[in-house]
């Protein structure tokens, strides 16, 4: 279905290519999971099969794509419409009309459909997608779910034989994503699509796929199989795959069912073990506190008194759907965003009301979308401006990315620091004026393993030197590894408000897979698993 | 007034609405109309604006509006030579060579040449700010799909010119939030400064990467067509477009020769229908719900064409007023049948039909807005 045969990128300005001599065949009706580092070139894979790269980025391309018998260098991506679909990393900015309908029929209205044959497939994608009560909403009015499924189902009614997804799941709540997911499925199922998608979420993902190619950047040769051939040797692996290496469990089981039906020994074993958990401080300092907080954006009210406080050196992950509320709190916390009644107090002072200088020091957010933050052409300018803003000595800031980021160059735009550099950049330039509540919105979205792991250090190391740590998020394994504490929030209401421990193994929705494994029994993360074994071990 | 049906109205009618309105305030420096037809301008917005990012882009065109004026105002006080006699401030000048005659730096400030200024740049305000209305009221992505087919050729460039002005404008609320995230002012000539270059990034960036998702979803795709009538059609289009902008341009600017305004206009449009009904027949495009021309639509477009033939018709039979009078510094009048133009103009208020609901507005989308 889809043929790469010797194919080198090489982008304008850069002296190698981001894919190098890449040989790939994917046959029809198969699901392909593309993973890799950020940076390391999956997007441009993707973009490569209908064209974008290098009709629309530029670039030179070496070697020849067929899709379909149809080669991308002789067929702009128009021309290629009919046979591939592809769904952009962010739905919104591909969205094209104004309402759900008329999103559907987009692309049917480009490739010349008859009014009556669209009037058909627009039903039929509402049902298969189930976006039948959507169809009149205005785009903009959409959970992020609800946009991706939308998205989706825009590509799907000019049934495209290729389907292409760029992290599909990586902005979605666990419920969410299992829907489109599930909708992903039955088009391979039912209707022999061939799906070809990228994403960092494997633990969500890997089960369904049926070949799994590896990219690992700097125009290395890719690698590709079944996916537990793959994830045997892989060095990014999710942790139910981490938890049966653990386990020695042969074959190696890539859903949390195949697992939990191998784990019956290790339940065995583990038996009167109890995870080693966060030490519990004592009664801590308050350093926030929000009583009774409400918000509205219009008629629509986004929080209905909300009361939480937060201590010294606590981390706590706020938890929920798209559209729970978990944003306007942070924003909240912060002092910025649509009037608000109720009190907000961080270290003493409403963050609304202080000047922009002093509210630097008192608490600081690193948003949904870092780059926001960052104005500047470089690097080194950036630091040297957030040293300026933080009123601190100069080069606080430039210290703080080697420590974290040391792989960050001076030089560099920070438009082409990857996803995850972009967030450590932005995380040193908020650190620096060291606040005392440091609040993350979605730090994850589109962060690889390592990146995940490494900000998971840094988090833990802030708050054992007193840093207070809010961050709003769907990852529940990164949760599971550094939140101290989890608040859950539902229609802008505290629904749970617990240690991490009690609170995801409550939730089959936000439980980690090795809770989901090892249930009954409370293990959140494979490192305690891993501890416990030791001990055992050492024990007998 | 029965009930009737909420509807988009189709985005043509408010830019035929809006570009009449602006082609009025082209005619005229009384400020008392200039005025007027901003009130009415800002009156149909408020009735009819949908609750859309686009639909906050008036604002930004007031503020774009006064900005207009203070530095049309303030180069007349710094830079261009006095007129009148009526010294407000006496201030020292530097003297210029003779050969730089019209310029000068510092002097005196006098009231005429203020008043001039000030009617000049409200002129412009207006027009800009007549543009503003028909960016907030139409919707962006409607317009995309009514373009002509044949300026298809022009897709990528047609969808950035498009969208740019919205993204913008959704683009400098967030900014502002992220601004005091980073410790930084959110007023002020350094904020708009220190924030303009991420803004018009952003909003570029957004704008093409709209563009690629309308190519891959198979935007102006055709069916096969030799080469030499395509390079006809779009020879055609492109001689259309340059004779109906100085067409236009010989019709708006007074000092122009006769044969370079409706003469001119024509041609282009000849031309330009040539190519659009050309290029028509190769596309292979298809409207699952096609925007309806009806009633309504007329009304609005009537309503703006109907102003600029008030104000021009005005112009043209010499009724006083029309140009104010800054030497000497007389109080303007109001033109009788140039307030009938600004009534007509007002009409879309109550013509246009009442937007759809779009349902509850999602957090997501507006979680970074700030109070003003």
């Amino acid at each position: 279905m889809i043929r790469f045969e010797n194919v080198s990128i090489t982008y304008p300005g850069q002296s190698r290519p981001v894919l190098k001599d890449v040989n790939l065949e994917i046959p029809e009706g198969e699901l392909v999971l593309v993973v890799g580092r950020t940076g390391s070139g999956k997007s441009t894979l993707l973009q490569a099969i209908n064209g974008l790269v290098p009709h629309f980025t530029g670039g030179t391309m070496q070697g020849r794509v067929l899709v379909n018998g149809r080669s991308t260098s002789e067929h702009p991506p128009r021309e290629l419409a009919d046979i591939v679909g592809v769904v952009p990393q962010d739905p919104m900015r591909g969205f094209v009309a104004d309402t759900v309908e008329e999103e559907l029929a987009y692309g049917m209205e480009c490739l010349g459909l008859a009014p009556d044959i669209m009037r058909r497939r627009v039903e039929e994608t509402l049902d298969l997608l189930g976006l039948a009560d959507l169809r009149h909403r205005a785009l903009r009015s959409l959970s992020g779910g609800q946009r991706q499924r939308v998205a989706i189902g825009a590509v799907l009614t000019a049934h495209p034989r290729v389907l292409v997804l760029d992290e599909p799941t990586s902005a979605l709540d666990p419920g969410a994503a299992e829907d489109v997911l599930a909708a992903l499925q039955r088009l391979v199922h039912d209707l022999g699509v061939t799906v070809v998608m990228a994403e960092h979420r494997l633990e969500r993902v890997v089960q369904y796929a049926d070949q799994v190619v590896v990219v690992p950047g700097s125009g290395q040769p890719l690698v590709h199989g079944s996916p537990s051939e793959v994830m045997l040797g892989s060095p990014i692996a999710p942790p139910v795959v981490q938890l049966g290496r653990l386990a020695e469990w042969n074959p190696l089981p890539l859903s949390v069912r195949d697992a939990r039906r191998a784990a019956g020994p290790l339940r065995d074993l583990l038996v009167g073990q109890h995870p080693r958990l966060h030490p519990v401080r004592e009664v801590v300092p308050t350093i926030a506190s929000a009583q009774n907080v409400s918000v509205r954006y219009g008629s629509h009210p986004a929080l209905r008194g909300v009361s939480l406080e937060i201590g010294e050196g606590q981390v706590v992950a706020l938890m929920g759907r798209n559209g729970a509320g978990k944003s306007t709190l942070l924003h909240s916390l912060v002092g910025v965003g649509p009037h608000r009644t109720g009190t907000v107090d961080v270290d003493g002072s409403d963050p609304a009301d202080l000047r922009a200088g002093e509210l630097l020091r008192v608490v600081g957010l690193v948003p949904q979308e870092p780059g926001d933050l960052l104005e500047t052409s470089s690097v080194a300018d950036e630091c040297r401006l957030s040293d300026r803003d933080a009123g601190c000595d100069s080069g606080t800031t430039r210290a703080l990315v080697a420590l974290m980021a040391p792989e960050i160059d001076d030089s560099t735009h920070p438009r082409d620091l990857s996803e995850g550099q972009r967030l450590l950049l932005v995380l040193c330039i908020i650190l620096a004026a060291r606040p005392r509540l440091l609040l993350l919105d979605e730090p994850t979205r589109g962060l690889d393993y390592p990146t995940k792991a490494r900000l998971a250090g840094i988090l833990s190391d802030l708050s054992d030197v007193g840093h207070a740590i809010v961050l709003a998020t769907h990852d529940v394994e990164l949760v599971a590894e550094v939140a101290h504490r989890v608040v859950m929030l539902a229609e802008g209401e505290v629904v749970a408000d617990g240690p991490t421990s009690h609170v995801v193994t409550a939730s089959p929705m936000f439980a980690p897979q090795v809770t989901k494994i090892l249930a009954p029994q409370a293990w959140l993360t494979v490192e305690q698993v891993e501890d416990a074994i030791t001990c055992v071990r050492d024990a007998g | 007034m029965a009930v009737r049906d909420r509807r988009w109205l189709h985005p043509g009618a408010w830019w035929l609405w809006a570009l009449g309105l602006a082609a009025a305030a082209s005619r005229t420096t009384n400020p008392l109309l200039l005025a007027m037809l901003i009130v009415a301008a800002a009156v149909v917005v408020h009735n009819r604006r949908p609750d859309a990012p686009w639909g906050r882009s008036f604002s930004f065109f007031l503020r774009l509006g006064l900005l207009v004026i203070v530095i049309r105002v303030a180069i007349q006080v710094l830079f261009v030579s006095s007129v009148g006699t009526t010294t407000l401030v006496e201030l020292p000048g530097v003297v210029l060579p003779s050969w730089m005659t019209g310029i000068r730096i510092g002097g005196d400030i006098r009231l005429e040449a203020l008043l001039m200024a000030f009617y000049d740049g409200l002129r412009l305000a207006t027009i800009l700010i007549c543009i503003g209305a028909a960016n907030s009221l139409a919707s962006p992505a409607r317009l995309l799909k009514s373009v002509p087919s044949a300026l298809y050729e022009l897709g990528v460039s047609i969808v950035v010119a498009l969208t740019f002005t919205p993204q913008l404008v959704s683009d400098v609320d967030r900014l502002r939030t992220t601004r005091r995230l980073r410790g930084r002012h959110t007023r002020g000539v350094r904020a708009v400064a220190g924030s303009a270059i991420p803004v018009l990034e952003g909003a570029l960036e957004r704008s093409v990467s709209l563009a690629a998702a309308m190519d891959s979803r198979g935007y102006g795709r055709r069916s096969s067509e030799p080469r030499h009538r395509r390079r006809l059609t779009s020879g055609l289009l492109l001689i259309g477009l340059v004779a109906a902008t100085l067409g236009v341009y010989g019709l708006v600017s007074s000092g122009s020769p006769a044969l370079l305004g409706l003469p001119m206009l024509l041609l282009g449009m000849v031309s330009a229908i040539a190519a659009l009904a050309m290029a028509g027949r190769s596309r292979v495009r298809t409207r699952y719900r096609p925007d309806p021309w009806a009633l309504p639509e007329w009304l609005v477009s009537a309503a703006g064409i109907a102003t600029v033939a008030l104000f021009a018709g005005a112009v043209w039979a010499g009724v006083p007023g029309m140009q104010a009078s800054f030497d000497p510094p007389i109080w303007p009048t109001l033109p009788l049948i140039a307030a009938l133009g600004i009534a007509v103009a007002m009409t879309p208020a109550i013509t246009a039909p009442p937007l759809p609901q779009s349902g509850p507005a999602h957090e997501a989308e507006k979680q970074t807005e700030v109070p003003a």
